[in-house]
């Protein structure tokens, strides 16, 4: 078994925006693009059968679409970005029999050293969120990474040390930061806006925050008022009345 | 506890970035391209690029796995085999270039009309018009008739601009954005751009469409509209307005034709604008009471002046839109919205253009030479796409909702929709369509164009039509885009006459891209006794797409990071509110296969067939390939391509060809921006600082200032024909649908495919996913696992009335023919409205898929249920009766369950697999990580 840090320096997340995120998959592909690279960073992340019958492959990120059905006003349809919640009190990193899951002391980023990794796949199931996904060709257990690789990396130009997948998000519901510090840009989104941690019951304590889809439905506008009952004046009488107004 | 792993947080990212143009849709992004040791090794947004700013969508990201598709073509091949069968042989780039010439060349100096040229989703229709123009065919177009033309001509005969790409709400500064049928699959990330800027300032977003999925499920609220009926909900929400007083009078009487007379003499002038002497039309002053000039410094119009018995527009379009018949309780059954849904829209429109009106503190002068200490800002605006246009009343419907933002004085307003370089620009700086062909000779103008009367129409001295597709003809008389829908049923009817050789470029006619994807390939392999129906067909694509199997000759193009491309002013740039844009793509990678850029292989054609501009004196080929032509051809003295960089370096629009100038561009990042001066940047038509601009960035010759068409005199012309008025007189058959169609005010009237499709009770729509492009998204191996099938969506009064399962399939029947398919439940949806996933059905065989590819045995296409006509006689298109658009969500089915099955019906012979590149996904696994990493050989 694995030990978690009894604190991080900084807990480093993600908030998504559920009423923002319009589902369009940007943040998928970029996160595969980015950590299918084979440059001595990361070793890519495999697919099956990519033109055939059952075309299966590793992400780490995905996103999901749900219909919600309220009790009144229509249906709604609410996507879902679906990634590691670098949780606190990580199961998959306390599950982990050899020491590859680990959950960093400086940022929280939970990782896997995929040389320790022996694929027995317990993480995958300890987590609670369906985060891991095990690299059907590597054998071992590919998870978000947070873009370790990318948010200290000097090679990268300072506004580029981001995750792909906010850097890529097209809307703009995606943010990066640290969720430590009260005041930080993503602490603060949170607390305005009502950011919520995913299953808090299970006591896994996730970092990541995702926002409310904000109420839906009708405005509050007055209704107009007829300038006068244009039946009883005709249409001279309106268009007086209107180009009176001039 | 034992120390943490070390983890490589800061390694070299690649050895090197290149800059270009993304084409994994039509938006054109900037992209960084990644190389490492010489290979595509990642793409990521351009943050300095005007449309995408560094953000990109999930096809952008995944171009990796296009270039490296096993479905890319790899060398000429020549047609052995009958045509469909898929046989063919490999042969040398000479040989395919003299095949092609040796077809064309007699057909040039004896009957040009005999080569129809049309081409799919380039973005070099500038070059490919102008090569065609050059050969003299009349047959040319795009595909913008299957695609966008009500769009475009709905909005340039009204606002002289359009919506798609041609402009956008003013993100910033807008209180209410409502969108119209807008699905994700043009100008993607601009609006997600937007629509996440108004989400940052908690402005509220509407969406009007039948499916809420996208940017509808975001939209704070959503009116799930009946399909076809948006026109009749938008002239409703101007009778709430009108009722109300609640329209910008002031923007009406100085921008727009309202205060115009409308001839009220019977006759042949009748409904026409009434012209003084000079026949110039006039308003009446209302300093004076007395006829003024309409472009007159300090003239007050009067919108409620009446002269001889002529009145103002206005009070005719007042008079119409307050009838009863327009009430939201006469139009709330037919359109599924209620009535006090309606009203509350309309307060709220209301309530954003007045009660949230601003002053800009921008001082402007207009083109009558009156000043304005501010501009006035109109914070609602609106967007619209495929939902009203591909009806066949979507021209009226984009004019309903033009007239719509023009009432409410929003237009080019601050807060409202901005059109973008080179528009605005009215219907008189665009051409007229030209098709007088001669032998030897080239085509006496420009295909396309805009019409202004019957006098334009391309029609032969018989009055038969004189383009193949019958664009600008009776059947479709303002067909700015042609019809390429109608192209090969034309040529195999015979009607109007039949053709020699088929030439596409990029269009899947075979599958997707045709209304009636089984009767086309039908067409396609059609015999006359020995010889096909179409005897040539000439395709130029990339990949093994469903249409190569039934050419005779294909010429394979390069994918898009191997190539030069212009995306151009001439043509379809990347223009902001702010900025006249335009860009390139270039080789980022060269070829590993023997493909060539189609745009250079037309230019080689063009100089092996002595086309005019495309030879030097002694004959030799004047450009050597499409970069040379990007640089050096110039369509004005002066004026070409690109508008970057020209001249020694530092010229912008004007100047004279810079050898250095792709050089340039690349340099910057792959684009060139001309910024719009800040006094200039609102209310554009009229603004004399925009007007002086533009003309010396070289979008006009001289200011082209006008106002807002809200009354069309071109519709009028050809309504007045269709009455019986001019000598130009259209057949009997479509006399009724024109006088009906060609209103020269905005209507609506019941789509063709309802009387079409009796008996036939539910909708069917068709979307585009954020994340895949028409066909092409299914070669790639990380888009098919996101979206590798698709299903019929039916709403809960369906599935539960009919007591469905999950795992059913359907049947679904049209007046044109069935399929089964695959079938889910779905709230969030018109209940009267079935809908799927456009072009994820793919034949077996296709695009190096395996035959049991889910998307080949559970995918489908719609396209089987449509037919490229209407029911009756004469063959009158399924399209718009004024522009031609292929109306394809005017569909009418009905279903029956039919239980679990699995695989989707029709089925089609498996295509035979044509020489290509193979590799892959796979293959470059293996290589790139062996076992465990590793950098393979």
């Amino acid at each position: 078994m694995t030990t978690l840090p009894q604190t991080t320096g900084k807990k480093l997340g993600l908030v998504i925006d559920l009423d923002t995120c319009v589902g369009c998959q940007a943040c998928v592909t970029a996160c595969k693009g980015w950590n299918d690279q084979d440059q001595g960073r990361v070793k890519g992340l495999s697919d099956q059968d990519p033109y055939g019958a059952a075309p299966s492959g590793t992400f780490l990120n995905r996103v999901h679409s749900y219909q919600v059905t309220p009790e009144t006003g229509p249906a709604q349809i609410v996507t879902f970005p679906r990634s590691c919640l670098h949780c606190e009190d990580a199961p998959c990193v306390t599950v982990c029999p050899t020491g590859a899951s680990f959950k960093r002391a400086e940022d929280g980023i939970v990782l896997v050293n995929e040389d320790a990794c022996i694929g027995c796949g317990l993480c995958a199931w300890a987590c609670p969120y369906g985060a891991r996904e095990m690299d059907a060709a590597q054998g071992v257990m590919k998870k978000c990474t947070l873009c370790v690789d990318r948010i200290y990396n000097d090679h990268l130009p300072e506004e580029d040390r981001e995750p792909a997948c906010v850097r890529t998000c097209p809307t703009g519901a995606r943010h990066f930061g640290d969720f430590a510090d009260p005041d930080s840009a993503v602490s603060r989104l949170s607390a305005d806006r009502g950011g919520y941690a995913l299953m808090p019951d299970l006591k896994t304590k996730p970092v990541n925050r995702y926002l409310p889809p904000r109420k839906k439905g009708a405005a509050q506008a007055a209704p107009l008022a007829p300038l006068l009952e244009i039946r009883a004046s005709g249409f001279a009488g309106w268009l007086d009345r209107v180009l009176g107004k001039i | 506890m034992t120390a943490e792993p070390h983890v490589v947080t800061s390694a070299p990212i690649s050895d090197e970035i290149r800059r270009t143009t993304c084409y994994m849709c039509a938006c054109r992004c900037g992209i960084n391209v990644h190389l490492t040791e010489g290979r595509v090794t990642y793409i990521e947004g351009n943050r300095d690029h005007p449309i995408n700013k560094g953000v990109l969508c999930a096809k952008g990201a995944s171009g990796i796995m296009q270039v490296t598709a096993p479905s890319r073509l790899r060398a000429p091949l020549r047609r052995v085999g009958p045509r469909g069968s898929g046989a063919f042989e490999e042969i040398s780039w000479d040989e395919a270039l003299e095949t092609a010439t040796a077809w064309m060349k007699p057909l040039r100096e004896t009957a040009p009309e005999k080569l129809a040229f049309f081409t799919g989703r380039d973005q070099s229709q500038s070059l490919t018009g102008w090569w065609a123009q050059a050969y003299g065919t009349p047959n040319y177009a795009a595909h913008g008739g299957f695609c966008s033309v009500n769009m475009a001509a709905g909005g340039i005969y009204t606002i002289g601009g359009a919506f798609w790409e041609f402009g956008q709400p003013d993100w910033d500064r807008t209180e209410l954005f409502v969108m119209f049928g807008v699905a994700e699959d043009h100008d993607s990330n601009p609006i997600k751009i937007g629509i996440g800027k108004l989400k940052d300032r908690g402005v509220r977003v509407i969406s009007v469409n039948p499916i809420r999925t996208g940017y509808s499920a975001v939209a704070d609220d959503w009116y799930g509209i009946t399909p076809g009926t948006d026109g009749l909900f938008i002239l409703s929400l101007v009778h709430c307005l009108l009722e109300a007083g609640k329209i910008d009078l002031d923007y009406l009487a100085q921008w727009t034709n309202a205060p115009f007379l409308v001839n009220a003499t019977d006759g042949p002038e009748k409904g026409l604008i009434f012209k003084n002497a000079e026949s110039q039309p006039f308003v009446i002053d209302r300093r004076t009471g007395m006829p003024a000039p309409w472009d007159g410094k300090g003239v007050a119009p009067d919108l409620g002046a009446a002269l001889l018995g002529h009145r103002t527009v206005f009070q005719h379009l007042a008079e119409e839109y307050l009838k009863p018949d327009y009430a939201p309780e006469a139009v709330a059954d037919r359109c599924g919205i209620a009535p006090w849904r309606i009203r509350a829209l309309a307060a709220e429109l209301a309530q954003a253009a007045f009660d949230k009106a601003f002053a800009l503190p921008r001082p402007w002068v207009d083109f009558r030479g009156n000043h304005h200490e501010v501009m006035q800002g109109r914070p609602v605006s609106f967007h619209a796409m495929r939902g009203i246009s591909a009806h066949s009343n979507g021209f009226q419907t984009a004019r309903a909702l033009h007239l719509l933002q023009i009432f409410l004085g929003s237009v080019e307003a601050p807060g409202g929709y901005r059109l973008k370089p080179p528009y605005p620009k009215p219907i008189e700086a665009h051409p007229t369509p030209h098709h007088v062909s001669v032998p030897g000779k080239p085509l006496s103008g420009p295909h396309l164009g805009y019409v202004r009367s019957p006098a334009d129409l391309c029609l032969k001295e018989d009055g038969t039509p004189a383009r193949i597709d019958k664009a600008f003809s009776w059947e479709a008389p303002l067909s700015a885009h042609g019809l390429m829908h109608m192209l090969i049923p034309n040529a195999h009817a015979g009607d109007p006459y039949r053709i020699d050789t088929l030439f596409l470029y990029m269009a899947n006619m075979a599958w997707n891209s045709s209304m009636n994807s089984a009767q086309v390939m039908q067409m396609l392999t059609a015999k006359d006794g020995e010889d096909y129906v179409i005897p040539r067909i000439i395709y130029s694509d990339a990949y093994a797409s469903e249409m190569v199997a039934y050419a005779d000759l294909i010429l394979p193009d390069t994918t898009y990071l191997e190539r030069h491309d212009c995306i151009s002013l001439l043509d379809r740039p990347i223009s902001e509110p702010d900025a006249a844009g335009d860009s390139i793509r270039w080789p980022v990678v060269e070829p590993d296969r023997e493909v060539r850029g189609f745009q250079s292989v037309l230019l080689d054609l063009g100089a092996r067939l002595g086309l005019p501009g495309m030879v030097n004196e002694d004959g030799s080929p004047k450009f050597r390939d499409y970069a040379d032509y990007i640089v050096s051809h110039q369509r004005k003295p002066g004026i070409g391509p690109l508008m970057g960089f020209r001249g020694t370096g530092e010229d912008q629009g004007r100047g004279a060809p810079n050898p250095d100038q792709i050089a340039r561009y690349i340099e910057n990042g792959g684009f060139y921006q001309a910024h719009v001066p800040e006094g200039a940047a609102y209310m554009k038509p009229w603004n004399a600082a925009y007007q002086d601009w533009a003309v010396g960035l070289g979008l006009y010759d001289t200011p082209q200032p006008y106002l807002f068409s809200l009354w069309s005199e071109p519709l009028r012309r050809f309504q007045l024909a269709a009455e019986g008025h001019g000598p130009r007189q259209p057949p009997e058959h479509l006399r009724d649908r024109l006088r009906q169609a060609m209103s020269p005010y905005p209507v609506w009237y019941e789509p063709a495919g309802e009387a079409a499709g009796e008996g036939y009770p539910v909708h069917a729509l068709t979307q585009r996913p954020m994340d895949m492009y028409h066909s092409w998204g299914s070669q790639n191996a990380w888009l098919r696992q996101i979206k590798g099938r698709n299903v019929l969506y039916l709403p809960t009064a369906i599935w539960e009335g009919q007591g469905f399962q999950p795992g059913d399939y359907a049947r679904v029947e049209s007046p044109t023919g069935a399929i089964t398919v695959p079938v889910a439940h779905m709230a969030a949806l018109n209940p009267h409205t079935v809908w799927t996933w456009n072009a994820i059905g793919k034949r077996k065989g296709a695009w190096a898929l395996a035959p049991d590819a889910p998307e080949a045995v559970e995918g489908f296409l719609l396209n089987h249920l449509i037919s490229e006509v209407l029911p009756g006689p004469n063959r009158v298109p399924n399209s718009d009766p004024v522009t031609g658009q292929a109306a394809w969500f005017d569909q009418k089915v009905r279903l029956t369950r039919v239980g679990p099955r699995d695989a989707a019906e029709p089925q089609f012979p498996v295509l035979p697999d044509p020489p290509r590149a193979g590799g892959g996904r796979g293959a470059n696994f293996l290589r790139k990580f062996g076992r465990f990493g590793g950098r393979g050989a």
